[in-house]
């Protein structure tokens, strides 16, 4: 007789108890986006800050517009424009102390520039000079990450390997509302729970994965829930207004170095612009749809709540667009000269020495080098 | 002189004391991944490790290999070089989007500036009876990839030299342990461990006249067998272990040819697409006026790995080389 025959006689004995971990306690997100701008909170802002996230505003916005018109002009092959979500690009950097480190996806160019990369340099990417155009350990800033969310886990250990040299680093890294379908976030966030490693992911939720609505990429309440399996906090903020996404990023920066952990971070905010110069988003979304969101811009936002305050006047408005200007001619005059090339630094850096095949191969290209040039001059 | 005192070892033990090895000349040396701490890995490769070093060093990871590689790429950008445990070859795969669109190139797209000294150990190749997904051959993949070394010992002495090496190597080294030699003994000195030449050299085992079986990993003692057998009959075949498929050593596997006008490369994993193909087109392109014969291929046949209980028909066997060497038409030589 089997255990299951024996009806009756059978008495299951109950499973060992069994809690689900309820601490740390209040992991549930925000259940609206966090916000500043317009609400009493504003009143207690310092004015410096908000000055400062002004002036970077604009600059973003200027910078957006300057490598779009760049790409029309072929001077870049692609441009993904931030234009509408310079809130969060300007904040994710600025909160970030100089021997921390930025995790980029390829959108994020702004949030590099606006850590101090050289514009030009932070552009070689989508010029097509080169893949990187500047020493990350130099500047702190991970390569522009093309393929979608596999930053993230670079973020984590990177951040893991800090703390075991007992270094205070936390890392931050951005990824777009598409990329968070991707197994890379799942297990970036996984791994940062499991090894309470100081970083913060910062999730722009700028409601299309190129034509694809969120609708489609999810059926999560909101992004920042996904925080809740696996263990950490996450927060919703108004990703258009600077001074609550600086806010709630520095908490959660804060709250990574002081040894707490991970946290993420979901900003809604919204693409102004197609996916790249090279998109056409009249195919997937209605002009009505963007003009709501351009009457939530961040610079106005921003503008108006300065304005308000008497922190700025029309000087003040001017000077920060004549900095803007500056900076975007003399971006316009680095990327109008060509850039010098040489082909033969395709076989560097591929190995610390090169194989045999690839001496070779440098070979062969350095003779087809020296017939060109032949044929040129004859 | 001094007298060496050579002991019995396994390869498995000769890996865990090349990693013993570096983590203690070297902190920045980490070995981290599924069951490598507490258990010891499913294979016992890194037995002790933790309670050595401590689970900082030696780590049990969530069960997620591209989470695995993709935060070991983190540390390396941070300073460390994490040697990196896959489980068995067919489930490194999650972590390929890791390893070829980061690990491999992120040197070259950094110019430089951030080279990743990662090891990737991957237990590869059939013949020890595992069910499906536990044999996979997956080195023309790697082979495939600029950017990464691709390493495989055959010997004792080998698999501790390399890991050596390849933990050492400014570059991410994927590194091939055949699963089915790792209990396999040899004489060998533990306590005094030498190392290899560096990565990219092969080695002849056995040198020879007739022809030249070209091989590496599991397949080598398989080789050395069929040379063995092929002697009663008069052949006497040169058995070169590449060791290293990235960088390809054409001196030595070409001066080995052109000393014995034929050459036979043998393989587990399958033949078409496999690393056969790529290593007689080598061979012909160099060797073509010293070329007795074409050169031919020994290698898996090309199917997904077969269950174990029919994968001897699969896995290329001492019977099946000698048939092949017989079609390189030695007899006109002797
Ligand atoms: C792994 C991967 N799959 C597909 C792509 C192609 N691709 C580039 S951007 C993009 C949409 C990304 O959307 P989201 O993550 O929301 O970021 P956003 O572009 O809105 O900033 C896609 C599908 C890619 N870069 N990487």
């Amino acid at each position: 007789m089997t255990v299951m025959e024996q009806r009756g006689a059978y008495r299951p004995t109950p499973p060992p108890a069994w809690q689900p971990r309820t601490d740390p306690a209040p992991l549930l997100p925000d259940a609206a986006p966090y916000r500043v701008l317009g609400t009493g909170a504003a009143a207690q802002a310092d004015p410096e800050l908000l000055r400062r996230l002004y002036a970077e505003l604009v600059r973003g916005r200027r910078y957006n517009a300057q490598a779009t018109a760049l790409t029309k002009q072929g001077r870049l092959a692609v441009y993904p424009s931030t234009t509408g979500q310079e809130a969060c690009e300007v904040a994710a950097a600025l909160v970030l102390q100089e021997q921390d480190w930025l995790f980029p996806s390829y959108r994020d160019t702004l949030a590099a520039v606006a850590r101090g990369l050289d514009p030009v340099q932070a552009l070689t990417l989508l010029r097509g000079d080169w893949h990187t155009g500047y020493d990350p350990r130099e500047h702190r800033i991970a390569p522009l990450s093309t393929p979608l969310a596999t930053q993230l886990p670079h973020a984590v250990g990177l951040a893991h390997a800090a703390r075991l040299k007992g270094d205070d680093v936390v890392a931050l890294a951005m990824v777009g509302d598409g990329g968070t379908s991707e197994g890379d976030f799942h297990e970036a966030l996984n791994f940062a729970a499991v090894w309470q490693a100081p970083v913060v992911f910062l999730v722009q939720n700028n409601g299309f994965a190129i034509s694809v609505p969120l609708a489609k990429q999810t059926a999560a309440p909101s992004l920042a829930h996904k925080a809740v399996g696996y263990g950490m906090p996450g927060r919703l903020v108004d990703g258009n207004d600077a001074v609550a996404v600086h806010e709630v990023l520095s908490d959660a920066v804060r709250h990574a170095r002081e040894g707490g952990g991970p946290t993420l971070v979901e900003a809604i905010t919204y693409r102004i612009e197609a996916h790249t110069n090279a998109d056409d988003a009249t195919r997937y979304r209605g002009e009505t749809e963007v003009e709501a969101w351009r009457a939530h811009d961040p610079i106005a936002l921003l503008e108006h709540e300065l304005t308000e305050r008497g922190l700025i006047d029309e000087a003040g408005i001017q000077a920060a667009r004549d900095a803007a200007e500056t900076m975007a001619a003399e971006l316009r005059a680095h990327m109008n000269q060509d850039p010098v090339l040489d082909p033969m630094d395709l076989f560097a850096d591929v190995y610390a020495e090169p194989t045999p095949q690839l001496r070779e191969q440098r070979e062969q290209l350095a003779a087809e080098l020296a017939a060109e040039r032949e044929g040129t001059h004859s | 002189m001094t007298t060496v005192a050579l002991k019995p070892a396994t390869m498995a033990q000769a890996l865990t004391r090349a990693l013993r090895d570096a983590m203690a000349a070297d902190p920045t040396v980490h070995v981290m991944g599924e069951d490598v701490g507490t258990l010891g890995g499913v294979f016992r490769v890194t037995d002790g490790l933790a309670k050595e070093f401590g689970e900082d060093r030696c780590t049990d990871t969530p069960l997620a290999e591209a989470g695995i590689l993709g935060t070991a790429v983190g540390m390396a950008m941070y300073g460390l070089r994490p040697v990196v445990e896959m489980q068995f070859d067919a489930f490194a795969y999650p972590a390929f989007e890791q390893l070829i669109s980061h690990v491999s190139r992120m040197r070259n797209r950094t110019r430089g500036a951030m080279p990743l000294p990662i090891t990737i150990r991957v237990p590869y190749g059939g013949g020890i009876g595992g069910v499906e997904h536990h044999s996979d051959s997956s080195e023309a993949y790697y082979m495939a990839t600029p950017g990464l070394h691709v390493v495989t010992p055959a010997t004792v002495a080998d698999a501790y030299g390399l890991l050596r090496a390849a933990i050492a190597s400014d570059d991410p080294v994927v590194f091939l342990e055949p699963k089915r030699l790792y209990w396999s003994k040899d004489t060998w000195n533990p306590d005094e461990p030498t190392p290899v030449d560096p990565i990219g050299r092969a080695v002849v085992r056995r040198p020879g006249r007739s022809a030249t079986l070209i091989t590496y990993g599991p397949s080598l003692p398989v080789c050395l067998e069929a040379a063995d057998a092929a002697r009663a009959e008069g052949w006497d075949l040169e058995v070169v272990d590449l060791r290293s498929l990235v960088p390809f050593d054409d001196e030595t596997v070409c001066a080995s040819v052109r000393r014995t006008g034929r050459a036979l490369v043998v393989h587990e994993s399958g033949g078409y697409g496999g690393p056969g193909g790529e290593i007689a087109a080598r061979v012909t392109e160099r060797c073509f006026h010293h070329l007795e014969a074409p050169v031919l291929r020994v290698a898996g046949f090309d199917i997904p790995y077969p269950p174990p209980m029919l994968e001897r028909h699969h896995l290329p066997g001492v019977d099946r080389i000698l048939d092949a060497v017989g079609r390189l038409q030695w007899e006109a030589e002797n």
